[in-house]
């Protein structure tokens, strides 16, 4: 999923403070389940701002509409019919939810209320970490189905630095090295042979490296 | 002979090669580089200089290396994945070459968060085993590493590192072997406290005759004093400083601490000598080059020989 | 200015904290008539939204009530409200309500003494802090 920490209030204050009435919005898929932008913290988002407004002497209205998906267009058409009494709208989405909100609204300030990070999977109750970096090419098979793109600190793709120890990377003894399970992987699996086998340099095209990227389904796109 | 470089001559020659570093300057003064190189010249057949060591901005390793260059030493340069895409690590090369520098080492880099730019991208667009295979088609092949021809190929001694004492143990003789596979030319081992485990490494090395392949130089770092044989042991990750060389270190008075790190290193020195497949030494004496001439004497390296 | 007499909600656990609360009753202990009580099945029941929705509808004061520590009737509900609580405290700081005005309490159901004990205590802390500044505005 795509995790997401929300902002401080006090900037998300600072964001609002010229406007009244606030659509305040939240989405179903990736944001409720790392509990950054649900339905639930909407609701906690939204007594939160109207207090800390009514604090500083300023009443606001704020309504709360959380979204199936809000990446996707056929969603965000929900959002017509109360669009008009918002003066701006508050996104608790991934980054990609605030933007197709802004591109579908275009005379409507819109501001993101959560801090996108990272595609990450749930390690355990409420510890989510990183585990893919979308490079467009991927090298799971090769590396025993642990990524040492995204779970490197230094992006080594042939094996680990100097700075491994006990297992855990150099960078802090809460991070795991990503080749040392990589290498406990291969040899579980009887395939440490693999590892000698060199990676050549990555070709960063399908990793963002040419601009912008995009996928076009013939078949599906109209 | 693959190069001009005076390293590959005398590892080629037969002799113990000695390599020594240099860390430019936190600022620009060129006299700096000068005056630490000076207490290299003629006690050493290369001269590291660091690319922004532990991640902390210095001098550029290239100008600094063309300093060093010009007073006649055989520079050593560095360079790290960190801080550099592929296109400037190609640019680098050209540009030393150009001035003569024919021999390198391929590093990963100290990761940021160690430096004073903690902020910073780390690059690793490629990494240093990637490097070391896009250094050795540039020489070899005369290719840059997006297929294109060079005019005029530098031709570099391509040096890489390994560290016999970081994690998982097993996989450090396989790295070796893949770093060679790439087209590593040498190897510059990480400081060695820990004799006796890099001698297990060293027979791992000689197992799959490695030591054949490539010229291993074993690292050594004199102990300034006792903080420093602590802060080793405990702070830098991937180094093994076994307890009993800081209970050395500790059992004599402050003043004759320095001394004794240097006689460790000699020992260290002498030890390593000793094992098959060790084709010379890496002397790392941080800020403290002045102490480098007196390390080769009493070890027995001095004079180094003409090639 | 009149005297201020806070309002306190206190969510209580049924299996500790409620009984508690009607021992106290029964064993005619008085406290402070400023504490609501809501009763809750569990205090792992109480979401943060819960806390932050009454202060924001004029609380001066909440607690939350659980049994005591290894004692949940649902094994681990009163650890998960305390990590809960300390969440919501930072949240308050945040909104700019000091952190004092919630609190996490612990008892079993035949403390009666403590209910009483708490719920004075906790009224006559909120009573030094004054009116949560949320009420204050609300009532400009």
């Amino acid at each position: 999923m795509i995790t997401a920490e929300r902002k401080p209030l006090e900037e998300l204050i600072e964001y609002i403070k010229p406007f009244k009435r606030i659509l305040l919005l939240g989405c179903n898929e990736c944001v409720t389940v790392c509990a950054a932008g649900g339905r639930k913290e909407v609701g906690l988002l939204a007594s939160g701002l109207q207090m800390a407004m009514l604090k500083n002497g300023s009443n606001i209205e704020i309504r709360q509409h959380t979204l199936e998906r809000q990446c996707d267009p056929e969603y965000v058409e929900e959002l017509v019919p109360m669009i008009d009494s918002a003066d701006a709208v508050m996104s608790m989405a991934c980054g990609c939810g605030v933007q197709q909100v802004a591109m579908r609204f275009k005379d409507k300030p819109v501001f993101p209320a959560v801090n996108t990070t990272f595609m990450g999977a749930s390690e355990r109750q409420g510890v989510w970490a990183e585990r893919c970096q979308g490079c467009g090419n991927c090298l799971l098979g090769l590396t025993g189905g642990i990524c040492p793109i995204a779970r490197c600190a230094k992006q080594l793709m042939n094996g680990p630095c100097g700075g491994s120890t006990g297992g855990k990377c150099e960078i802090s003894n809460d991070v795991d090295c990503a080749w040392q399970l990589i290498w406990d992987r291969l040899k579980a699996l009887g395939l440490q042979d693999r590892y000698l086998d060199i990676i050549p340099a990555k070709d960063w095209r399908s990793g963002g490296g040419s601009g912008p990227r995009k996928i076009i389904r013939e078949d599906l796109a109209e | 002979m693959k190069t001009e470089s005076r390293l590959e001559k005398v590892l080629a020659a037969g002799h113990l090669a000695v390599t020594s570093e240099c860390g430019p300057p936190r600022g620009t003064n060129f006299d700096e580089v000068v005056r630490k190189s000076k207490y290299l010249e003629g006690i050493v057949d290369a001269v590291n200089v660091t690319d922004n060591q532990t991640a902390m901005v210095r001098m550029s390793s290239l100008a600094a290396s063309i300093i060093i260059k010009q007073q006649g030493l055989n520079p050593l340069f560095q360079v790290t994945c960190r801080d550099r895409n592929r296109l400037a690590m190609q640019a680098d090369i050209l540009g030393a070459y150009a001035f003569g520098i024919d021999t390198m080492l391929c590093l990963s880099g100290d990761h940021t968060k160690f430096g004073d730019h903690p902020m910073a991208m780390n690059v690793h667009d490629i990494d240093s085993i990637q490097m070391i295979q896009m250094v050795k088609d540039m020489r070899d092949k005369g290719l840059f590493q997006g297929g294109a021809d060079i005019k005029g190929p530098p031709k570099m001694f391509i040096g890489a590192a390994a560290n016999p004492f970081a994690d998982p143990f097993e996989l450090r003789v396989m790295r070796l072997a893949k770093k060679i596979a790439a087209g590593a030319d040498f190897i510059q081992t990480q400081c060695i406290f820990n004799v006796d485990k890099f001698e297990k490494w060293m027979e791992g090395v000689r197992e799959k005759g490695l030591h054949k392949k490539c010229y291993i130089l074993a690292g050594v770092t004199p102990c300034k004093s006792l903080g420093a044989a602590r802060y080793m042991a405990n702070r830098v990750p991937g180094m093994d400083v076994p307890q009993e060389i800081v209970d050395r270190m500790a059992s004599v008075p402050k003043e004759k601490q320095a001394e004794e790190g240097l006689t460790i290193c000699v020992e260290t020195i002498e030890r390593l000598k000793k094992i098959e497949g060790v084709a010379g030494f890496h002397i790392m004496a941080i800020e403290w080059e002045e102490k480098v001439e007196e390390i080769c004497e009493r070890a027995g390296l001095l004079p180094r020989p003409q090639v | 200015m009149e005297k201020f007499e806070p309002v306190i909600v206190a969510f209580c656990c049924h299996y500790c904290a409620y009984t508690a609360a009607d021992m106290a009753g029964s064993l005619r202990l008085p406290y402070p008539s400023n504490i609501k009580i809501i009763r809750v099945p569990c205090s792992g029941k109480v979401d943060a939204q819960h806390i932050v929705t009454a202060f924001e509808k004029g609380a001066d004061g909440v607690f939350v009530a659980g049994c005591l520590e290894g004692d949940c009737h649902f094994k681990s509900g009163n650890a998960r409200a305390a990590r809960r609580v300390e969440f919501v405290k930072k949240y308050l700081e945040e909104i700019g309500i000091e952190s004092e005005r919630l609190e996490m309490v612990n008892m079993s159901a035949g403390m009666g003494h403590r209910f009483a004990q708490v719920a004075t205590e906790i009224t006559q802390k909120i009573r030094n802090l004054g009116p949560s500044p949320v009420r204050t505005t609300m009532a400009q």
